[in-house]
């Protein structure tokens, strides 16, 4: 109940209105189970228009209720003609005037919230955070230009904070959206670049989507959030800085598949380090919630999607059968090995719940 | 009045262009049709105004426009209007001679303005490699102008075939509405030019 | 050409006729069937949506042809479905509510109408060659400018000729609007619907435009190497959305308008009251018109204008809900005290005040700027333009044609099936569409090929599909009840409502000339007027004489196959200069009949008193 709307969610309707809502999806996905200040002020927003627009809706319904029920033809009636009515001053005037009101109520919190979201004051103070948010088709890359890393499809953020993100796009528009912590802002190629920042009230691995279609795998351009606490995100930027990509692995197969992986995937991918180049950076690999933001974490699963990724993901630019099953298999070992940090491992899965 | 009165020149009115119903529905029309003509040049400007700093390199407005040869341009589509109206000065004296002298002039400045366009998009296109394919400035500028150059080559056609047509039967109530709106059609490309020769030429050039 | 209408011909005279014919009634006739047509056709796109969508991971069909599915339905229904059915109720209605005997342009009435039909097909050809358009109806830059294939080249060709059409039908009732009333039918006595067309046409003559260059830009850097849209060359992909939804936001009035003015006819013919507020009406059709130019941006608050731009859009937004708000208010009182008569066209306006005012209602919900950060590119969107579209649009065409189709056709269409088709359509509409505001804001984006499991959508996804279908049941029984009608059903009299307008005075349907001689309007509700002086009919404002029409020309029919040739030209000169020939080909067919109706006089024809007094025996004057 951080939000500004915090006491008067007490009043009955808003009460009502609140647990009929938050009733609806699952949590760390929906945006009617607000876990952040973005999600959570807008989540107020929308209290206060649906409020609004039900007591409107009430009124017209009664009348028309009444109407339908008291004036239908009955019969024997046909040869009656009714008052041919002009209209009525009086009545015009008031729903007029009536939904200004309604209307304007409705605008200022509206203006506010608007500012609010786009406040960047804070950015660039002294341990203020700002990520380099990337859309590709159909990946999301991170790039934490201050601590010199780099990641993909798993933003980690610490939580309450204001995190901000500079917003970009390498190909086509995107639309980066984690619903239950803040609304969606687009990735714009060229020079539009935009900003929004994120605050997660807890601890969680949030849903994140692609919201503006941008090919075939629009569907498939799932990220995740992992909010950790400000302590277990500094580890977590520690342990990251420490990547070794030359490490190696423990097993047979896995160090078989680093070689593979250096000679045939290298051109393209990193491992730790700075900004990638066309495809995602895959430090800490092994920890992923998910492989390509879609598939379970298995092995079977990775050398699938190493071999023929236009199968999993349609329409992206990895390379189909670049490699045969059998190395995609010593490179699937050696990749799942990279578990660089556990940080943000314990938390569950939101998609285990209900 | 009747179908087969309208093509006698004998009954000729003050107003021509507006006296039949036709000829009314043809004005209003066209007024409309410029109006829309309006937001699609309005949408261009907008597009041009977005882009005119994308150069990609040395081929700036400043760098590429001399104003010279605009401002003959200029004058010479700002005088073409000016004997579009003398032309329909004489449509409604019923004078059909004079009136195709004075659209014989407009067609002969108009046709100077696209000669010198075409020699200005040829001079960018070869001295300076600017084409439209070179930036996005390079598109917005010749979609501008090029869109109004085309509107310059269809008013000039339409003229023209109107005068051919109409030679040998002279003004009547069917045709002068029709030569009218096509005076009407070239004010317009004019006021677009002027537009186009402050935002694109002056502004590029000073701004 | 004879005047009296030929009774026995063959079937090519009835092509030829239909090709060629600049007559109002029969261009209707001719929009209502090719927009019925892309009607099935965009509904039998979005069955196959919701197929796909009816189960989470499903793979009824493949993503890239899910994205064309999409774009296709959009792009169908809006420009192919929606747009050509209001121009039928426009063509088939308005000369008559205003004592006119036909539009200002019957020729250019001829062209809009075969420009839109080759625009259209143009389109849908892109099926079979290769791949349709795939980027969303709104065709966003650089996914557009990129798409692989031929298929946004359709989009962008077929768009260009159909909306070229559309503007020429918009300045045509514009005129007619302004021009050809009857004596004393003042602005102020203009039926609604008459008043909405005007408003519609004003904004397609100022909003098509934007589309026009929006498309220009679009093909010239698909076909021809321009950088506009191309960031590496300094190009600007925001230009595209501004342009679109300049042109896309009074789009969505220009649909609905109409369908308002249609109510209104119809509630007050329906509840034998005058409209309520008339002057109200009109005021507020006017200023939504207006303000639907000043909103645009309001779908783009996510592109990052920045917070000042955002709220001005948020509130001039709100603002249009005051206007809307007026309408429904002024609906119900117009029942109000009346006596209502539940026929098919007045159930269908009944089922639309609660539908439009819940989509209004999430209309002022999308408005909040910030709000729509969360709802923005969601299945709240999609659940929200359903409800304005097919709540408003939709149901608005099934009323209007009920109401009219008498009029147009001679007969009422059967009261028993359009109430049968009603409820399956109307709690079809509902199941489908409420449950997706829910499925937005528990997290499913729009345009989403598959949802996955364990996100909570699938028992909303799957009722939305079964809502799907039974709207699907409800219009095959409508077309079962078109067939079964002009099979079965007897002809009715000019008024089988107890009509209130001009085009209720007139047989049905009317004689090709309309109205023997021109009526002489008295107040609004002119017919009404009559009625209550006890007077059968109107009373003329002319002697009965020669009627001047226009004669029938194939030329707009090849002017439009001109461009339809011209438009694969441009597409495939891309691949193969050969193609270029196409290009010429079309141009110099589609130029060269433009010149040949340019300098061929062509002064129409007369109907002789004669033959008018044969068909006053007949029934024609009434």
């Amino acid at each position: 109940m951080r939000g500004w709307m915090g006491k008067f969610r007490s009043l009955f309707l808003f009460g009502a209105l609140t647990m009929l809502l938050t009733g609806c999806g699952i949590e760390n996905i929906s945006a009617l189970k607000p876990k952040g200040y973005g999600s959570e002020l807008l989540f107020d927003l929308m209290l206060i228009s649906i409020a609004i627009m039900i007591f409107v809706f009430v009124i017209v319904m009664a009348i028309y209720a009444f109407v339908l029920l008291r004036y239908r033809e009955k019969k024997g009636q046909e040869h009656i003609v009714p008052k041919q009515t002009e209209g009525n001053k009086a009545l015009e005037v008031i729903w007029t005037v009536i939904p200004i009101i309604l209307l304007l109520v409705l605008a200022i919190p509206t203006v506010q919230a608007t500012f609010d979201l786009a406040d960047q004051s804070t950015q660039g103070d002294e341990g203020v955070i700002t990520i380099d948010v990337t859309g590709n088709q159909y990946w999301w890359q991170f790039d934490y230009s201050d601590e010199e890393i780099s990641t993909s499809q798993e933003l980690y953020i610490p939580t309450n904070e204001r995190v901000y993100l500079n917003m970009k796009s390498s190909d086509v528009i995107h639309s980066f959206w984690v619903p239950a912590i803040a609304g969606k802002m687009d990735t714009n190629p060229g020079e539009n670049m935009n900003t929004m920042y994120l605050e997660a009230y807890e601890e969680g691995v949030y849903e994140g989507f692609c919201a503006e279609l941008c090919g075939p795998s629009h569907s498939l351009m799932y990220f995740k959030v992992v909010a950790v606490s400000p302590d277990k995100y500094d580890q977590w930027v520690e342990d990251m800085k420490n990547i070794d990509p030359e490490a190696t692995p423990e097993t047979a197969s896995a160090q078989e598949g680093q070689e593979l992986f250096n000679n045939n995937c290298m051109s393209c991918h990193a491992i730790g380090g700075a900004s990638a180049g066309v495809g995602p950076n895959l430090g800490n690999f092994g920890n992923r919630e998910k492989i390509a933001g879609i598939l379970e974490p298995s092995k079977e699963n990775l050398v699938d999607w190493i071999v023929h990724p236009d199968e999993v993901k349609p329409g992206n630019s990895m390379p189909s059968e670049l490699v045969t099953e059998e190395e995609a298999g010593k490179i699937a070992d050696y990749l799942l090995e990279l578990k660089h940090s556990d940080v943000g491992t314990e938390l569950p899965v939101q998609n285990a719940e209900e | 009045m009747s179908s087969e009165d309208v093509l006698n020149p004998k009954q000729m009115p003050h107003d021509p262009e507006k006296a039949t119903l036709e000829g009314r529905n043809k004005f209003l029309a066209f007024w409309f049709f410029l109006g829309g003509e309006t937001v699609l040049f309005a949408s261009l400007f907008g597009t041009y105004l977005a882009l005119n700093g994308s150069t990609q390199g040395e081929n700036t407005p400043e760098h590429l426009f001399g104003l010279e040869l605009v401002f003959i341009m200029t004058m010479l589509l700002l005088t073409s209007s000016l004997t579009s109206v003398y032309a329909m000065y004489h449509m409604k004296n019923h004078n059909f001679q004079k009136m195709q002298l004075w659209l014989g002039i407009t067609v002969v400045l108009g046709l100077g303005f696209l000669g010198m366009e075409i020699y200005e998009f040829y001079h960018y296109i070869h001295h300076y490699e600017f084409t439209f394919r070179s930036s996005a400035f390079g598109s917005a500028f010749y979609t501008l102008v090029g869109f109004h150059g085309g509107h310059v080559l269809f008013g000039l056609s339409w003229i023209v075939t109107l005068m051919i047509r109409n030679q040998k039967r002279g003004l009547n109530l069917y045709n002068a509405p029709k030569f009218y709106i096509a005076s009407l059609y070239w004010h317009f490309i004019d006021v677009v030019w002027v537009f186009i020769f402050t935002v694109v030429y002056l502004m590029g050039k000073v701004g | 050409m004879s005047t009296a209408v030929a009774q026995k011909r063959g079937l090519g005279a009835m092509i030829w006729d239909y090709l060629t014919t600049v007559d109002h009634k029969k261009i209707a006739h001719l929009y209502l069937v090719s927009g019925g047509l892309f009607f099935l056709i965009g509904g039998l796109e979005a069955m196959i949506i919701r197929i796909q969508l009816m189960k989470p991971d499903n793979n009824f069909i493949s993503a890239g042809l899910y994205n064309e599915m999409i774009t296709m339905h959009g792009t169908t229904m809006i420009f192919l479905a929606a747009m050509p059915l209001i121009f039928a109720l426009m063509n088939a209605v308005v000369p008559l509510q205003i004592g006119a005997r036909d539009v200002a342009f019957p020729f250019l009435n001829s062209l809009g109408f075969w420009l839109f039909l080759f625009g259209g097909l143009m389109l849908n050809v892109s099926w079979f060659t290769g791949g349709a358009p795939d980027a969303g109806w709104t065709n966003y830059a650089p996914l557009s400018t990129t798409s692989p294939g031929h298929g946004v080249d359709y989009y962008v060709m077929g768009l260009q000729i159909s909306g070229a059409g559309t503007l020429i039908g918009g300045i045509n009732f514009l005129v007619t609007i302004v021009n050809m009333r009857a004596p004393g039918m003042t602005y102020m006595r203009m039926p609604l619907f008459t008043w909405s067309v005007f408003v519609t046409s004003t904004l397609i003559l100022f909003a098509f435009p934007a589309l026009t260059v929006g498309l220009f830009l679009m093909m010239f850097d698909r076909m021809f190497g321009s950088a506009f849209f191309d960031v590496g060359l300094g190009g600007n992909v925001i230009i595209w959305e501004h342009l679109f939804w300049i042109f896309g936001h009074p789009e969505v009035y220009i649909l609905i308008l109409p369908l308002f003015g249609a109510f209104s006819d119809i509630f007050s013919t329906f509840s034998k009251k005058r409209l309520f507020g008339y002057s109200a009406m009109v005021f507020a059709t006017v200023l939504i018109g207006f303000l639907g130019f000043m909103v645009w941006a309001h779908h783009m608050f996510t592109v990052g204008m920045g917070p000042i731009a955002n709220s001005i859009f948020a509130v001039a937004t709100m603002a249009i809900a005051v206007p809307t708000g007026i309408k429904i208010f002024n609906w119900l009182f117009t029942m109000w005290g009346g006596q209502i008569k539940m026929t098919s066209a007045m159930l269908w306006s009944i089922a639309f005040i609660p539908s439009f005012t819940i989509g209004g209602m999430t209309g002022v919900m999308l408005a909040a700027a910030a709000a729509d950060y969360q709802y923005h590119d969601t299945y709240f969107v999609v659940g929200h333009f359903h409800y304005v579209i097919v709540g408003g649009v939709v149901f608005g065409l099934f009323a209007a044609l009920h109401y009219w189709w008498p009029k147009m056709f001679g007969k009422v269409l059967n009261e028993k099936l359009g109430k049968l088709a009603f409820w399956p359509f109307f709690i079809g509409f509902h199941l489908t569409f409420f449950i997706q505001h829910f499925l937005g804001l528990m997290g499913m984006p729009r345009r989403y090929w598959v949802f996955m499991e364990g996100q909570g959508l699938d028992t909303g996804n799957l009722i939305s599909t079964i809502g799907a279908f039974l709207m699907a049941i409800g219009t095959i029984i409508f077309l079962t009840n078109v067939i079964y009608t002009s099979v079965k059903e007897k002809k009715v009299s000019g008024d089988p409502w107890d009509g209130r307008s001009l085009e209720w005075s007139i047989p049905s349907p009317p004689p090709h000339y309309n109205f023997v001689q021109t009526p002489l309007v008295r107040g609004l509700d002119p017919l009404w007027v009559e009625k209550m002086d006890g007077k059968e009919g109107m009373t003329p404002a002319e002697p009965l004489g020669d009627i001047h029409m226009p004669n029938a020309s194939i030329l707009p029919f090849t002017i439009s196959l001109g461009t339809f040739i011209a438009g694969f030209g441009f597409i495939y000169q891309v691949d193969d200069p050969v193609w270029l020939i196409a290009v010429f080909a079309g141009m110099g067919l589609t130029l060269g009949s433009m010149l040949t109706r340019s300098v061929k006089d062509d002064l129409g024809h007369h109907i002789h008193k004669e033959d008018l007094e044969e068909d006053i025996k007949k029934g024609a004057g009434k």
